[in-house]
């Protein structure tokens, strides 16, 4: 695979006026700021509830960045993990809001449900410990399982991502199948509370919101950590040359399978927030289409720098649900057109413009084979 | 017994139908490991063929023959502008094919929707079609599906000897075995790239035709398919006919035994967790071309 990068996301070019040690933290600040300080400032409820869902996208595609751009895994089954996380949480919702109002079963199962009793399998979600760890757990062993047994086999990239995408179809037809104890096509839905806290109440959806802006946040921070770690250098020499580093001593396998999982955890993490903020997760959110529409964004702004992942993600969102309500027909060849330009055309994403356009302007144009396209750092913040 | 009987030839009518499919898949798959999500969107483009077809041609028997060669040129055109519009400029990235011709299934997907609405349309099959054959013992088989499976061995059959016998397939075997070595053999493998491409879509516009006989056309139709015939192409192995055809009616019986015993949703989730656990035995598929690459 002669894909996007290889040199660490660093690159600094020499006219920036920060010193280069300093511009990571800088830029996390300033990230913080904006959307610890600016956006809550500035936004309206409604808006910044808006954003609290794109953040959650954004959270997956931190996922994506790593097992993607990073590591060359096509995580097309996201939405599985998405999904798991979410229904984990909105599980234990459903049965504290239902245990509030004095019923031992949540809404929907007195309207489907074939008994009067908690099937087994829900009864652990009403503790609220187990719950929560399980909305990162659970995606992480389905990822741990799965991926094992792929990349132990060392099946091809290509079969990896046919494998991924079935998971999902296969989970999403699953839950609709299963009306009566997972609410079906409909999913989830109607959630009341969080934790005690009434979602109703705008001022509880602002602390959503923050909780889900800070978890995005923290995980950018570990995560260029490990960007910058000797397994970061590791993950991306796998993805350019699985061969060479296994010569070298080293096991691809659980190289890729790290990834994966950590980026399953992820899509967990983000699925869970999803559910407070939104109120819903339902089979039509992590399905095929849903879970090839989380690593658009990624793709968009760049798969392998992590900022670029993070905004296109974020930018994506915005677009989609601005333009999908006014116009659903002009989104769709949107998004037809954005797989295909950024993805066929710029496969370092929005992030690497820079970079390709000062190649181009500087270099001659007769090298043949692309260099690496660094992903350039994009303004003010790095990746 | 009986019922057991009936599963599977349910499930050899689902096997020819996912067979077709996965034909076209196999060719492109296996040349040039192109990952082509548009492929549900030529089975569409087929099955609507034979819809417009149907509105003009006023016998259903007529239109529907006269829909199968213009159908797979149709599908096989769209294929070959599709190969050379995007995918050989992807050649050396087979992984991010899956993206990009996603997206131009999405956009195809939309302009279906414009041109012919998105509720679904029906067409209606030939008289000939519409009876059961009994086979004795309360064992029957509809009409509709046997002329699927007949399609379906036809095509396979004509694709074996077109593999096989003409000099074009000798090409094309050629580049699937060692590309660099067909190409300084004198061998246009670009070309050789592109009647691929053509003749892998044009199966998909045919088994569109194959379609519409046991299901509504719609803009979605192709993506309801795509995953299980890529799935038959995994476990059949990159590029081995043989392979493809095993599969496809191994996954289509064991779908339609398990959907008895169990339930559609179960029955899904079984085979997935089938196909994991046979891909460590073959992780490279049930047939494989032996080569001495690592990749």
């Amino acid at each position: 695979m002669t894909t996007t990068t290889s040199s660490p996301a660093v690159v600094a070019p020499t006219s920036r006026s920060l010193p280069e040690r300093l511009r990571v933290p800088a830029g996390f600040a300033l990230g913080a700021v904006l959307l610890l300080g600016a956006a809550p400032a500035l936004l309206s409820d409604f808006r910044l509830n808006l954003l609290a869902k794109y953040l959650c996208y954004a959270i997956v595609a931190v996922g994506v960045s790593l097992a993607w751009g990073r590591g060359g895994l096509m995580v097309l089954g996201q939405g599985v993990f998405f999904g798991l996380g979410g229904y984990a949480m909105a599980m234990h919702l459903k049965l504290t809001d239902a245990a509030a109002t004095g019923e031992t079963l949540p809404d929907f199962m007195q309207l489907y449900g074939t008994g009067d009793t908690l099937p087994w399998w829900w009864k652990p979600f009403a503790d609220p410990a187990f719950a929560l760890a399980m909305t990162v757990l659970l995606p992480m062993t389905v990822a741990a399982l799965l991926g094992f047994l792929v990349f132990r086999r060392r099946v091809k990239g290509a079969y990896f991502a046919i494998l991924s995408q079935a998971l999902a179809a296969a989970l999403s037809i699953w839950l609709i199948g299963q009306q009566a104890t997972t609410g079906g096509t409909n999913g989830l839905t109607d959630i009341q509370g969080f934790f005690g806290y009434s979602l109703d109440d705008p001022v509880n959806q602002r602390m959503v919101y923050f909780i889900i802006a800070a978890v995005l946040l923290l995980l950018m921070a570990g995560v260029r950590q490990l960007f910058v770690s000797r397994f970061g250098e590791l993950l991306v020499a796998t993805r350019d040359s699985e061969e060479r580093v296994r010569f070298l001593g080293y096991d691809p396998a659980n190289v890729k399978l790290v990834a994966y999982v950590l980026a399953a955890g992820a899509a967990g993490l983000a699925g869970a927030l999803f559910v407070p903020a939104v109120g819903i997760i339902s089979p039509a959110l992590i399905g095929i289409v849903p879970s090839i529409g989380f690593v658009i964004g990624a793709a968009v702004g760049g798969r392998a720098s992590l900022v670029g992942a993070v905004l296109g993600a974020i930018a994506v969102a915005w677009a989609q649900s601005t333009l999908s309500d006014a116009l659903p027909a002009a989104w769709t060849y949107v998004q037809g057109l954005l797989f295909v330009v950024a993805v066929g055309f710029l496969p370092g994403g929005l992030a690497s413009l820079g970079a390709v356009l000062r190649r181009r302007r500087t270099a001659a144009p007769t090298t043949a084979p692309t260099p690496a396209t660094a992903p350039a750092p994009t303004t003010g913040e790095t990746a | 017994m009986t019922v057991i009987l009936n599963q599977s030839l349910t499930g050899i009518s689902i096997g020819a139908v996912l067979l077709l499919i996965a034909l076209g898949l196999t060719l492109t798959f296996g040349q040039m490991g192109v990952i082509n999500m548009a492929h549900g969107e030529f089975i569409m483009a087929g099955a609507y063929t034979t819809y417009v077809l149907q509105k003009s041609i006023s016998s259903a028997g007529v239109s529907l023959l006269v829909a199968l060669p213009i159908a797979f040129l149709a599908a096989g055109a769209m294929g070959a502008l599709l190969e050379w519009l995007l995918i050989r400029r992807l050649y050396t990235r087979p992984l991010d094919t899956l993206l990009v011709t996603w997206g131009v299934s999405l956009m195809l997907q939309q302009l279906a929707r414009d041109i012919f609405g998105a509720p679904n349309v029906q067409t209606t099959a030939p008289d000939a079609l519409t009876g059961n054959i009994s086979l004795g013992g309360g064992i029957t088989f509809a009409d509709n599906r046997l002329f699927i499976l007949g399609l379906a061995l036809l095509s396979v059959l004509a694709l074996t000897l077109i593999l096989r016998l003409t000099p074009l397939g000798r090409r094309i075997r050629a580049v699937v075995q060692n590309r660099d070595l067909a190409e300084v053999s004198g061998i246009a493998t670009g070309r050789v790239d592109r009647i691929t491409f053509f003749i892998g879509s044009g199966l998909a516009g045919v088994a569109g035709v194959a379609l519409t006989l046991v299901g509504p056309i719609g803009p979605t139709m192709g993506t309801n398919y795509i995953v299980d015939a890529f799935l038959v192409v995994v476990v059949g192995g990159i590029g081995q006919l043989k392979g493809s055809v095993i599969t496809a009616f191994a996954l289509g019986i064991l779908q339609a035994v398990l959907e008895y015993s169990t339930t559609v949703s179960v029955a899904k989730v079984i085979v997935l967790v089938a196909i994991v656990a046979f891909l460590q035995w073959r992780p490279q598929g049930l047939y494989t071309l032996r080569t001495r690459s690592l990749a």
